[in-house]
């Protein structure tokens, strides 16, 4: 029995909110999980990182102002007060420099819209963090100052990236190799899946295998254009990779070296999806929330559920205990998917701001809320 | 002189109450502004130093032509109200 994980922090369209775990008997309902605070209320925050307590424990909030911009903020104490950090910007192009075009022939902006993936390094101080349009920054002082990762950015297949859902292209995940600081993996929608073993001084496309039915069929294996919704990593077997990708579930077992495509699991209603969580030290076992494809992107038959592989994708399991399951149409985005370092306990928020929890790996949910704004975000 | 005011909304962020600065253009007005209050930037002008695409300036009641370099001049006791281009519903 792993100890469970006691605060989490859930990032949505109006607001961060902590979350605690109210003593047995304290609350009414004998909620696992209860709302504790309310961080920049109204505002839209679009990512959320929890620091663990042996990095210092900071949380770093990145906001998605709107009109004014993208800012970051982190707070020492647990979310009571937050400071403001400096947010990543993308270098000043010369003057005289013709805009670079993107594949679509428009001008791309070289300006951070959305601040997309924040994760730690295994220095002290050490962030990595993706954005939309698709940079990569780099910190070693706790986001005081930023590096943007020019090595990527120069790198020609990075041109051919192209945005999916977003007008730009975007940084969503990154896998930084608990075992190996310098080893960095990134997935990027729409541009495949990138790795670095010399912390970012280089780095190739690993996407082999990855398909997109979507492009014309000379492209639909093109690694550069792969669209990744999100990539997750084992901790403790790092090579180990899951990928919800916008044509299905992928896995890798040899570090993204290659990619194996799950064609119509059994037991899995749907494998399109944005969200995908693994097992902390189970590689084989992994949680998905399906949805009617892309043209719908809705829950099958109006019904939420949670997949589960247990055995590496051979298998699912479709979690429906405590999930509506009728005139539900909930989506769960990206980042709002967790399970917790014993991994025992799972989170999950959806754009109709629900909440739900599960102690047991999901076998069975509680709704911790129904009527929060939009969620992006959820971490423990 | 000119003096620069800011959106209401603005304050949600940071405190930003009207000043008084030199400038011979927007730019320059701004530049005294943000060397005053350095963490403002970025919430007026982009990653390459043009105005954010969903902020606008008006001297005078007309918006600035320039946004990318803010090169329009102004003149001694113009007024700069800088707020947000409304949108969305």
């Amino acid at each position: 029995m792993h100890t469970q994980t006691s605060t989490a922090w859930v990032a949505t369209r109006k607001g961060l909110f902590r979350l605690d775990r109210p003593a047995r008997g304290a609350t009414r309902h004998d909620s696992p999980w209860a709302i504790s605070q309310v961080s920049f209320l109204a505002e839209n925050l679009s990512i959320v990182l929890p620091e663990k307590a042996a990095r210092g424990g900071a949380i770093f909030a990145a906001l998605d102002t709107g009109h004014f911009g993208p800012k970051l903020s982190c707070s020492t104490d647990g979310g009571k007060t937050w400071e403001a950090r400096t947010a990543p910007a993308f270098p000043r192009r010369p003057q005289d420099a013709p805009p670079e075009l993107d594949p679509n022939g428009r001008p791309l902006p070289l300006s951070v819209q959305r601040i997309w993936s924040l994760e730690s390094g295994s220095e002290p101080g050490e962030l990595w963090c993706g954005t939309i349009p698709g940079g990569l920054f780099h910190s070693r002082d706790g986001g005081t100052s930023w590096d943007f990762v020019q090595s990527l950015w120069d790198h020609p297949g990075r041109k051919q990236w192209f945005g999916g859902g977003a007008d730009y292209p975007g940084i969503h995940s990154i896998c930084v190799d608990p075992r190996d600081g310098n080893h960095v993996r990134i997935g990027v929608s729409c541009g495949g899946v990138w790795r670095t073993r010399d912390r970012g001084k280089t780095w190739d496309v690993c996407a082999t295998g990855m398909r997109a039915e979507f492009m014309p069929p000379e492209r639909q294996r093109d690694p550069y254009i792969q669209d990744p919704h999100c990539m997750v990593q084992c901790a403790a077997q790092p090579g180990m990779l899951w990928a919800q990708h916008h044509n299905g579930i992928f896995r890798s077992t040899d570090d993204a070296e290659s990619w194996h495509e799950l064609v119509a699991p059994p037991g899995a209603p749907a494998t399109f999806g944005f969200a995908a969580a693994v097992h902390p030290r189970d590689p084989q076992t992994a949680w998905f929330v399906p949805a009617q494809k892309d043209e719908h992107r809705l829950p099958v038959a109006g019904q939420v559920v949670v997949t589960r592989t247990r055995d590496g994708g051979a298998s699912f399991q479709t979690l429906r205990s405590g999930l509506p399951q009728e005139h539900a149409y909930d989506i769960v985005y990206r980042h709002a998917l967790s399970v917790d370092e014993g991994g025992d306990s799972l989170l999950f928020g959806s754009t109709t701001g629900s909440l739900w929890s599960s102690d047991d790996q999901g076998d069975h949910f509680h709704l911790i809320s129904a009527h929060l704004p939009p969620i992006y975000c959820v971490r423990f | 002189m000119v003096r620069v005011a800011f959106t209401a909304n603005l304050r949600r962020h940071l405190d930003v109450p009207t000043v008084e600065v030199m400038g011979e253009t927007v730019h320059a007005a701004l530049a005294a502004v943000f060397a005053q209050n350095p963490s403002l930037r970025g919430y007026i002008l982009d990653d390459q130093g043009a105005l954010r695409r969903h902020v606008s300036i008006f001297v005078g009641g007309e918006q600035i032509r320039d946004r990318e370099r803010q090169s329009d001049a102004l003149s001694d006791g113009a007024e700069l109200y800088i707020m947000q281009a409304l949108s969305g519903g």
